[in-house]
């Protein structure tokens, strides 16, 4: 006897729970290794999962067992030249004796555990411990989208809504109810005539069976499935909020900003941006680069044109003010700022920068970010903004980066829910 | 002339079709006398087959960590390409399970259903090892038993209390047998309905043995009570039985580790035998088929390409190397076995008078029933077979410098060669010999273990950390003395108290 069973179908989540267990025993080692994979990468491929290497004591799982040494005697198969009482000197390395090259058979070598993260996983734990600031804002808009919900039944509908089930459920109900009587009596009647029959009671057997014939006929009267009877299935329309974000990208390019610090500067923003997407279900980005004056532009000439000449940093300001009572009502949107700079600034712009933040972006967005990158010591603009980071430390907040290893951990920072709890 | 079982241009296989070749292959299988339980046989994924690697082949498994540790190991592998998947999972139960992969050709889904639903099926069901140690009707409810029960103390005790427990017993899995007794066979049902009252027995006979009141008769200078009276071999069941401070949900835990140590333990001493009778039978069994003009010359070819894969036994000295096939040298042994029956030579008369020229059927049952790998080796090893294989030992001293060719395949090395192989398989000699010595009832409690040192061999490096998870469970500290082969008892390891 055999049974043959197609286990295709299963769910592929089967062994999920185990792998979150074990994940979740080494996060350390995990979260490191994304940490240097965001570091390694280029900047075009963080979406996709890492090689996770996890030192082999951290994962062992000890049993008892010998060790080398001792004297042990192993048969091997493949003789070709050796006769009983031969010494061959022992291999190097020792301990394996025989002399074959024995192949490790667990592919990796015992030094150390290796395995796959998943995109999701990875991304998981790369904003693991991070939140977005400030209440996300939910908008109930007309154009955004609908969701069709089931919502009960209706007593009408067309056909192709209607549920079977339920208008058989209460078609037989409805059949139960009606021919309840007749049955019951139908039933005392089987009784009855048994007992004339017995009896010989033709009389009150013929009687019997005349009513016998008319509740039946009044049971098939009871039509199975009537029009009363019909249910449809009702659906309605329920409009989704949707949460929307948008992001400003800031950039100097003057001449000081080399294609190095873009990169960084980049990588910011790559990370940024991939951080909304995970929490809004609707992400646009706005480039707003500027050296004396600023542009909106888009993604390529945000990155790689270069341009020379000084740098007025509240021109860019302006500009997103601008943009924003423009195209993003601050009550429907989302508003994220993130500004990377060399920190090089006309002297007499950065009060008026400074200006420009307390009175009309900050109002406007969730959150403002300011990196600066540079080895040097900071100028005017630092100094403006730190200012104001003191006094609206909620909404803006600002770090500089030094190298490329530094951004993963200023991120990490300026999104950390600890953090920017505690200031 | 029979009309072919299979279009020969078609080498896809189809529910239908697996049914039609299981149906012949039954037929012939029942033929041979090959006696087996019911098949259940269930079609898979690749990503399936890892996850019945990663959970060692246990088709309801409790939630634990090394589990998804073991399936990324797979997976990771897996995609590299550094290993195939086998092509078939088979589980000791009533009736059998068999995984089938999806993407084998129909000539290797009759290869695997010979294999693993007749060969491995039948193995199970006469073994008597299987037969004593295992209750194939029973494991898939057992197993359900013990994953909710685990995932029951999960909830009340919390995921951590409850993995740092398993993460301690399955250290000692390979401890949690009786070799020498007799076992119970595990019920699910029983389980069940004993699993309260043993929480209470247990707790009440700890307090008697751990009675912090001396009894009045051990002040008259009596003789102190040693325990455990005989050393304890069986460390889980010494432990969930004696452990002074665990709770009962973690007594019942050790349990079913115990249990499913219990139900593993068959096929630890049984590989070469399982695997060689398996291999040895999908070969008799596909060729029948074949001389009965049921499959084409391609579908054989395909059929014999990949036993011939099965069987490779790579030499020492070669890459590939990785210690004897147990498919090789099982299937080389079954079918010599056959041959010695069939067609003995002189040399056979003289070392098997009993069996040469015997009725095969009948003396191959006999040896899948009543052996395991080390007697089975020690029996049936035919000098043709290690001439074959071309066996030699190797004799591996570390106090020397060169290692000495023990024996060789010739007539002054076949039975030193036989002995060897023979202890090779044997479990005692390659797990370490470790028992319960005593408890220090008087003291600190500690527990002591004894290691029976063999040909000088240490311990390896895992020992410390096998200790501390045995600490964990005793609760007191742990003491693991060596006893040389002389007798002298030397302090090797201990837990911090």
């Amino acid at each position: 006897m055999t049974y043959v069973i197609d286990r295709r179908l299963n769910t592929k989540k089967k062994s999920e729970v185990n792998r979150q267990r074990f994940l979740e025993r080494h996060r350390k080692h995990i979260q490191r290794a994304v940490q240097e994979a965001v570091d390694r990468r280029s900047i075009t491929d963080m979406e996709r999962g890492e090689q996770v290497t996890i030192p082999a004591p951290d994962v062992s799982e000890p049993v008892f067992q010998h060790g080398a040494g001792g004297e042990r005697t192993i048969v091997h198969p493949g003789n070709k030249e050796y006769i009983a009482g031969d010494r061959v000197p022992k291999p190097e390395g020792g301990g394996q004796g025989g002399g074959g090259g024995k192949a490790s058979n667990d592919g990796e070598g015992d030094d150390a555990f290796a395995f796959e993260l998943t995109q999701d996983e990875f991304l998981g734990y790369l904003f693991e411990g991070l939140e977005l600031p400030n209440l996300a804002k939910q908008r109930l808009r007309g154009d955004s989208t609908f969701r069709t919900v089931h919502a009960g039944y209706s007593t009408d509908g067309t056909p192709a809504k209607l549920s079977v089930l339920r208008s058989m459920r209460v078609a037989k109900g409805r059949r139960i109810a009606l021919s309840a009587t007749s049955r019951r009596r139908l039933r005392e009647i089987a009784v009855a005539l048994e007992a004339a029959e017995q009896s010989a009671d033709e009389v009150s057997r013929r009687r019997l069976l005349a009513e016998q014939e008319k509740l039946e006929r009044r049971v098939r009267r009871v039509p199975f499935l009537d029009t009363t009877d019909l249910r449809y299935n009702l659906h309605v329309k329920q409009p989704q909020p949707t949460s929307q974000a948008v992001m400003f990208c800031l950039m100097d390019v003057s001449g000081s900003m080399d294609q190095q610090i873009k990169d960084m500067a980049k990588r910011f923003y790559l990370l940024l941006y991939m951080f909304l997407k995970r929490n809004y279900e609707k992400t646009e980005v706005v480039f707003i680069r500027h050296h004396t004056v600023a542009r909106e532009v888009d993604e390529q000439e945000f990155f790689y044109s270069r341009e020379t000449g000084g740098t007025v940093v509240s021109s860019a300001l302006r500009l997103m003010a601008d943009v924003v009572t423009e195209r993003y009502p601050p009550a429907e949107w989302n508003i994220y700022a993130a500004q990377a700079s060399d920190g090089d600034n006309w002297n007499d712009d950065s009060p008026l920068c400074g200006r420009l933040l307390r009175e009309s972006l900050l109002p406007l967005v969730q959150y403002f970010t300011y990196v600066e990158i540079s080895r040097r010591e900071h100028q005017s603009l630092w100094h403006e903004y730190e200012s104001v980071s003191r006094e609206q430390p909620g909404v803006f907040a600002m770090r500089q980066i030094r190298e490329a290893g530094d951004i993963y951990p200023v991120f990490h920072e300026l999104f950390s829910k600890d953090v920017r709890q505690a200031s | 002339m029979n009309s072919l079982l299979h279009d020969p241009a078609d080498n896809d296989w189809t529910f239908e079709k697996l049914a039609r070749f299981d149906a012949a292959i039954g037929r012939v299988a029942a033929g041979f006398g090959l006696d087996t339980y019911p098949n259940q046989i269930e079609v898979i994924r690749t990503d399936q087959m890892i996850d019945a690697y990663a959970s060692i082949g246990m088709p309801v498994g409790y939630h634990h960590w090394s589990f998804g540790k073991h399936f990324a190991a797979v997976d990771a592998r897996y995609r590299k390409g550094h290993m195939g998947l086998a092509y078939e999972i088979v589980i000791n139960s009533n009736p059998c399970i068999s995984y089938l992969m999806e993407d084998n050709t129909l000539p290797m889904q009759a290869l695997v259903i010979a294999h693993a639903c007749y060969g491995h099926n039948s193995f199970f069901k006469g073994n008597y090892l299987f037969r004593t140690w295992t209750d194939a009707s029973a494991i898939i409810d057992y197993l359900v038993f013990a994953r909710g029960y685990i995932a029951q103390c999960e909830e009340r005790h919390g995921v951590a209390a409850v993995e740092s427990i398993l993460d301690a017993c399955h250290a000692l899995m390979n401890y949690g047998v009786d070799r020498y007794k007799r076992p119970y066979p595990i019920s699910a049902e029983e389980e069940r309905r004993r699993q309260r009252e043993r929480e209470e027995y247990i707790q009440r006979n700890l307090n008697d043995l751990w009675r912090t009141l001396p009894k009045a008769q051990a002040l008259d200078g009596r003789e102190e009570r040693c325990f455990p009276e005989e050393p304890q071999e069986n460390l889980l069941y010494f432990i969930e039985k004696h452990a002074p401070l665990l709770e009962s949900w973690q007594r019942e835990i050790v349990r079913i580790v115990r249990k499913l140590a219990q139900y593993f333990y068959p096929q630890r001493q049984t590989q070469l035998m399982n695997e060689g009778w398996a291999t040895f039978w999908h070969y008799t069994l596909l060729n029948q088929l074949y001389d009965e003009g049921l499959v084409s010359d391609g579908f054989m070819l395909e059929v014999l390409n990949s036993h011939t894969g099965v069987v490779a036994q790579p030499a020492f000295d070669s890459p590939y190397y990785s210690g004897i096939n147990p498919y090789a040298l099982g299937f080389a042994m079954f079918r010599d076995l056959r041959r010695i029956c069939e067609q003995p030579t002189d040399e056979d008369r003289e070392w098997f008078p009993e069996i040469a020229g015997s009725h095969w059927r009948e003396t191959l049952q006999w040896a899948m029933r009543d052996f395991k790998d080390e007697s089975f080796v020690l029996q049936f090893l035919s000098p043709r077979v290690m001439r074959e294989f071309r066996l030699f030992a190797v004799a591996d001293d570390d106090r020397e410098k060169s290692v000495e060719i023990a024996a060789i395949h010739d007539n002054r090395g076949y039975r030193a060669l036989r002995e060897s192989l023979a202890r090779q398989y044997n479990l005692g000699e390659r797990e370490p010999d470790i028992q319960v010595a005593r408890v220090d009832m008087k003291g600190d409690r500690s527990l002591a273990l004894h290691y029976r040192q063999h040909h000088r061999r240490p311990l390896g490096d895992t020992t410390r950390s096998v200790m501390s998870h045995l600490h964990r469970l005793w609760g007191f500290p742990v003491h693991l003395d060596i006893v040389k082969a002389d007798g002298t008892v030397e302090r090797g390891w201990s837990t911090a108290a």
